[in-house]
């Protein structure tokens, strides 16, 4: 089964998952007594019974919970006070609340498609040969394993902190930037160096979509005197469009959540001056440091309305870039 | 290094365009060297920062600002020493153990809830399936901030705050949706002729899923055992929400305790509890690195 399982292409095509549907469960034989479509019904629902709980009382539940919590005053200790579209109007005057904005934009625009490019980049000279690139593959997807973990959040403000490593070995080099940590304006571009850091998982992702591309396509661009470039740019980038568009999607959405890593490194303060206040580093602090609750739903919610928005307009212009031909199976 | 590969990089795409060697596949040897220097040194900075941690802890504190070596000039064990000593009177290995429970508990739960899910959505013919299905998929990219405000309230009225029931129940009830997405595509791999042939000598759909379909599933279920424990290995925002007292702390809390209480220059005793939190997640890599790796490949996971 194992063989299966890998030969079977990247889920790199969202749509390519819609449900098989019910055609695909026929059963030869009939039954007497209780309907076959009964029994399978029962029988559904039953197999269903935990992922039902959880999607109605933890999922949709609480989505309509914190709806109405956006509209109201609240602090886990007195009833909701009904205030209307005060959250909102307050987010528009908040300083804090558009410097988290601003950030959390820069950090998922900037460190997003840095990190694909890398990941990209490697995959690329990993598929350039197809053998003994195992020990490689599985050593650049390590980061990805940890690097939202306390411990490299910890390791990495040792590493960039004045006099540290990196602090260290810049100063050999003529540039002293006296520590990554404490200056406002080197935070982010630590933080992105974190996120490129992890750029394994999207590289083996791109790596398998690679292997996906018929050599014949190169043969025939070689045939035609086409250079490396114009092959990148004609055939590799068309091909592989769905992965990306696959990457692009899991690694912005997972950009927009970085939590653990910017409150380990500002000891929870979104410090220095601001520079690690990113969302959701404030939502917690206004829900669970200031106990607004009621705020911290709207920003949670606004959060959701734009991710949504930004998905269906990536989803609508994807038909203008990604290539779903005989690319992907 | 990074001047090393940036000048190398160039070179690749021209090597790259093989002008003697007709056949797409084959390459010179030249460019075989250039390739294997180039990936040689990404690898090498790629691993630094674990290579420079792990080195670090065997360092002492005053060593280990203000110098790039890797290798410790004075070797000592006094960084371990110190975290055995626990934090706040609570013995480090009430921590791991902590994690430990959290870990296994939530890889039981993903494990079944999961292949239950999965099971009914791969298999079973029901009215609102495909609904329930698109559902599902939409929860793959819902932003979590929605749910943890009003989900702490439900556990708080529930008097479950500062237990250990509010970050294992969500494994049990399949919420997260990664896993069930991985184990439907999987189940959706296997003939169908197999659940025909049993179901047409009379079993019924819970004989089928025990003796059919979980054993041939068993890479899917393998490959999300292994993501759930290292993601609750890793969790901090859940443990920071709803634990409270220090003894109930898993690692990624108790390694704050230390970051936040220990002053720069005395890094060691964090460094080095950072590592031993780290090394179940190495073993499993070890170990697993084709399931993890592959599961990445075919599924789409992230780590």
């Amino acid at each position: 089964m194992t063989t299966t399982q890998r030969q079977s292409p990247p889920a790199g095509a969202p749509t390519g998952s819609a449900p098989s549907g019910p055609a695909s469960n026929r059963r030869a034989g009939g039954r007497p007594k209780l309907s076959e479509k009964k029994r399978d019904g029962i029988a559904g629902y039953l197999f269903l019974t935990p992922w039902l709980i959880g999607f109605f009382v933890l999922t949709l539940g609480p989505m309509l919970i914190s709806l109405y919590l956006a509209f109201t005053k609240y602090n886990l200790f007195t009833d909701p006070e009904w205030i209307g579209l005060d959250n909102f109007t307050r987010m528009f005057a908040d300083p804090q609340y558009q410097q988290s904005v601003q950030i959390t934009l820069v950090y998922v625009l900037v460190g997003t498609p840095i990190k694909l490019a890398a990941a990209l980049g490697v995959a690329m000279l990993l598929n350039y040969r197809s053998k003994g690139t195992g020990f490689f593959r599985s050593a650049f997807y390590a980061p990805s394993l940890i690097g939202a973990s306390v411990s490299v959040a910890i390791v990495w403000r040792a590493m960039f902190n004045a006099d540290g490593p990196v602090d260290t070995g810049l100063g050999f080099l003529g540039v002293d930037v006296g520590g990554w940590v404490g200056n406002p304006a080197l935070v982010m571009p630590m933080m992105i160096l974190l996120a490129v850091w992890q750029f394994g998982a999207p590289m083996v992702i791109f790596l398998a979509g690679l292997k996906q591309i018929p050599g014949e396509l190169y043969e025939a661009a070689d045939v035609d005197g086409a250079g490396p470039w114009r092959k990148f740019r004609s055939v590799t980038l068309p091909m592989l469009s769905p992965v990306i568009f696959f990457n692009l999607l899991l690694e912005m959405i997972g950009a927009f959540q970085i939590f653990a890593s910017a409150f380990i490194i500002s000891s929870g303060t979104g410090g220095p001056a601001g520079s690690t206040n990113f969302y959701t580093v404030y939502l917690y602090q206004r829900a669970f440091g200031d106990l607004q609750m009621g705020y911290a739903s709207a920003m949670a919610w606004l959060l959701l309305v734009v991710v949504g928005i930004a998905a269906f307009v990536l989803f609508r212009t994807s038909k203008f870039w990604v290539h779903y031909g005989g690319d992907l199976k | 290094m990074t001047t090393l590969d940036t000048e190398l990089a160039p070179v690749l795409p021209v090597t790259g365009q093989k002008q003697r060697v007709p056949k797409w596949k084959k390459r010179s040897t030249w460019a075989t060297v250039v390739w294997a220097v180039v990936l040689v040194v990404v690898v090498a900075v790629v691993l630094y920062p674990l290579l420079w941690m792990v080195l670090a802890s065997f360092k002492p504190s005053n060593e280990i600002n203000g110098n790039v070596a890797l290798i410790p000039e004075h070797p000592t064990v006094q960084n371990y020493i110190k975290v055995l000593q626990g934090i706040g009177g609570i013995p480090v290995y009430t921590f791991f153990l902590n994690s430990l429970i959290l870990a296994v508990g939530s890889v039981i739960g993903v494990v079944i809830s999961s292949s239950m899910a999965a099971y009914a959505f791969a298999r079973v013919r029901f009215a609102g399936s495909k609904l329930f299905f698109g559902l599902m998929i939409a929860t793959l990219l819902l932003p979590f901030h929605v749910l943890i405000i009003p989900q702490y309230i439900i556990f708080q009225r529930l008097g479950l705050v500062d237990t250990f029931v509010p970050l294992l129940v969500v494994k049990f009830l399949a919420t997260e949706a990664f896993f069930v997405f991985l184990m439907v595509q999987f189940i959706r791999n296997l003939p169908m002729e197999l659940d025909e042939a049993a179901r047409i000598d009379g079993a019924g759909h819970p004989r089928v899923f025990f003796s059919i379909t979980l054993p041939l599933i068993k890479p899917a279920l393998v490959t999300s055992a292994i993501f759930a424990f290292i993601w609750s290995w890793n969790d901090f925002l859940g443990p920071l929400l709803y634990l409270n007292s220090t003894d109930k702390y898993p690692l990624p809390l108790a390694l704050r305790l230390y970051n936040d209480q220990t002053s720069v220059s005395d890094y060691g005793a964090t460094i080095a509890i950072s590592v031993l939190a780290l090394i179940p997640i190495a073993l499993f890599f070890f170990i697993f690195q084709r399931f993890l790796v592959e599961g990445v490949a075919t599924q789409g996971l992230k780590g």
